[in-house]
């Protein structure tokens, strides 16, 4: 057994064992435990951090740092991420690696204390100008969290693309057991300025081929999108009835399911981890006759539920309708989301799509 | 004969900016200030936004390719995560003074051990010469097309004082181009700022007062002439803060 961990330190941690060399944050609810705890464990594992004046600033940080080939690491939550936007696509268009750990806080504006998903869009659709995808994966418990940072940095360097921990408030605060992977030190990448111009003019944005580069972004997102879904599934085979969750409700889900699956309900559940690329082989194994699709977010409308009907319809599920369980915010509780999936069940609830 | 100098090695080709334009003269300086300081095979210099967009390409050196007005960030995380190489962050004043006052102004205030080139032109040269904060009372900009109304806009910014009198850093100074003379001692204030840099004192930054005859709708030469009467008045020249080498 691990050790009793509390979600953000967890990350944190992770992010040392993974061979981060730097990071650069400003603080915000309830992402900050993540940079308390790296103002002190960088320093003594022999890596850097540094409190920059706001979350732009940190980003543009993030992006010096990955051009010289560094494992680089920030961490924020909602409008914070908002702020950084022109840096990530600035990354996107150098194709540099980060991680970016998104601990999700309810709301539009400054948002608000509680947990929530309300930046499903913004996370899995890039969030800046431009036409990019950053990679997107969620956890549903602490172990889960530790292990998709260990990942996000091999994913980040494997295809130069930004990978975001979208996780939530509740989870980021959470403790429970952990076991860490063990400590990696990474070198430089070769890739990167070296002050030698070993590259030549690398990346050149103004002289670029801008066709040649856009049917090789085009390349690089196929390539992610086939290998890189994740989810997890139970019961989905017989359903009548697939719920949708993820992070923090899809935990809470996965255990309404297995009640209901203990009773005799034939209801399943797919908790995509990684949320783009959205797993849309997860539809593969789903019982040909099912009667509804239904998404349950800490959203006020359906987020992911968009993405639920568009690959329902890619899979050949184009009419089953598809629901919406709007639980916002915090953490959902069973109850609520049982009264409203009976309801669904009754045919009291219109479709969304 | 007056005698030809070689251009420094790593100058790949004449960069393409206007005819008269200060930039020009102000990245052969920096270049032969890295290439005197034994540097060509360890330096970065990070381009910014705007008319030293046209450096791509054109360099033989690793060239960052900053977001507007960000490099004083994006430079911090270079030269912390490499302290021996020696990291420049060439920007115009609307990308150094104006969008990027932020990043600029706590880079030296953290005392980032890099140095800043700000080309003082008086207004966006790439854009079409819209005022920026350096802009003088009166100019004519075309966002100031009566004439800059200090009252609405504030007076001319000076970002070296502001930077040598409130923070902990190593070498400010600001230079001109309009005789030999000038433009050789602005080559001596780079290669002092650069110093400091390899010396670890601390953070630098030279201000170049530069022509823009395209968007002033002056000659060259003219141009040069507005420097010495207009702006050097108010920009004066010279070193502002020197702690001196270890
Ligand atoms: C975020 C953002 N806002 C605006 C612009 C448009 N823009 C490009 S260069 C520039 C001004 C550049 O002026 P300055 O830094 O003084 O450089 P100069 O061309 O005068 O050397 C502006 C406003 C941009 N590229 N990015
Ligand atoms: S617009 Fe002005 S600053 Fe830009 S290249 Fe021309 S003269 Fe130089
Ligand atoms: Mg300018």
């Amino acid at each position: 057994m691990g050790d009793m961990v509390k979600g953000n330190i967890a990350m944190g941690e992770a992010a040392i064992r993974a061979g981060m060399h730097i990071y650069c944050g400003y603080p915000i609810t309830p992402s900050s435990e993540v940079m308390e705890y790296l103002s002190w464990r960088a320093q003594e594992a022999g890596r850097q951090f540094i409190q920059a004046a706001n979350e732009g600033e940190a980003m543009y940080m993030v992006y010096g740092a990955a051009s010289v080939g560094s494992r680089v690491l920030t961490a924020s939550s909602g409008l914070g991420i908002s702020l950084k936007q022109e840096g990530v696509t600035y990354m996107a268009a150098a194709d540099y690696p980060a991680v970016m750990i998104n601990v999700c806080r309810y709301g539009d504006g400054l948002g608000s204390l509680e947990s929530g998903q309300t930046d499903y869009k913004r996370e899995t659709r890039g969030g800046g100008n431009g036409d990019y995808r950053n990679i997107v994966l969620s956890p549903s418990t602490v172990q889960e969290a530790v292990d998709l940072v260990y990942l996000a940095f091999d994913l980040s360097e494997k295809y130069r693309n930004i990978v975001v921990i979208l996780t939530e408030g509740a989870l980021g605060q959470m403790m429970e057991d952990c076991e860490y992977p063990p400590v990696k030190e990474v070198p430089f990448y070769d890739w990167a300025f070296d002050g030698k111009y070993t590259h030549g003019p690398y990346p050149s944005q103004m002289a670029v081929d801008l066709h040649a580069k856009g049917m090789k972004n085009n390349e690089k997102r196929a390539l992610i999108t086939e290998n890189e879904q994740r989810w997890e599934a139970v019961g989905v085979e017989d359903a009548e009835y697939v719920l949708f969750a993820y992070g923090i409700p899809g935990r809470v889900v996965l255990g309404i399911v297995d009640e209901l699956r203990k009773k005799g309900e034939k209801v399943g559940i797919i908790r995509p981890i990684s949320l783009w690329p959205f797993p849309q082989k997860a539809f593969d194994s789903i019982n040909k006759n099912v009667k509804g699709f239904i998404s349950i977010e800490t959203a006020d409308s359906g987020q992911m539920l968009e993405d639920v009907a568009l690959y329902a319809k890619k899979k050949g599920f184009g009419n089953v309708p598809c629901y919406f369980i709007s639980s916002p915010p915090g953490v959902p509780k069973s109850k609520y989301v049982l009264e409203n999936f009976e309801a669904i069940k009754a045919g009291k609830v219109k479709e969304v799509f | 004969m007056a005698k030809g100098k070689k251009a420094p090695e790593k100058i790949l080709r004449q960069v393409p900016f206007c005819p008269g334009c200060g930039h020009g003269i102000i990245v052969r300086l920096v270049m032969e200030c890295i290439e005197e300081l034994g540097y060509n095979d360890n330096v970065l210099i990070g381009k910014p936004v705007g008319c030293a967009s046209l450096l791509d390409n054109n360099l033989a050196v690793d060239t960052f390719t900053g977001a507007h007005g960000r490099n004083g960030a994006s430079m911090t995380t270079i030269k912390r995560l490499k302290p021996d190489m020696l990291v420049v962050s060439y920007q115009g004043d609307g990308d150094c003074y104006n969008i990027g006052f932020s990043e600029t102004m706590n880079a030296a205030y953290r005392n980032e051990k890099f140095t800043v080139i700000a080309v003082n032109n008086g207004n966006f040269g790439m854009t079409g010469g819209q005022m920026a904060w350096t802009s003088m009372p009166g100019q004519k900009t075309s966002t100031s097309v009566n004439g800059r109304n200090v009252e609405l806009s504030g007076m001319p910014i000076r970002v070296p004082e502001m930077i040598a009198h409130s923070f902990d850093t190593a070498y400010v100074a600001r230079g001109a181009l309009f005789t030999p003379a000038e433009i050789n001692k602005t080559k001596s204030y780079i290669k002092k700022a650069m110093q400091a840099q390899i010396d670890g004192v601390g953070h630098s930054l030279v201000e170049v007062l530069s022509p823009c005859p395209t968007n002033w709708g002056l000659t060259p030469l003219a141009s040069m002439e507005r420097i010495v009467n207009e702006l050097v008045p108010y920009f004066p020249l010279g070193e502002i803060k020197n702690k001196g080498g270890k």
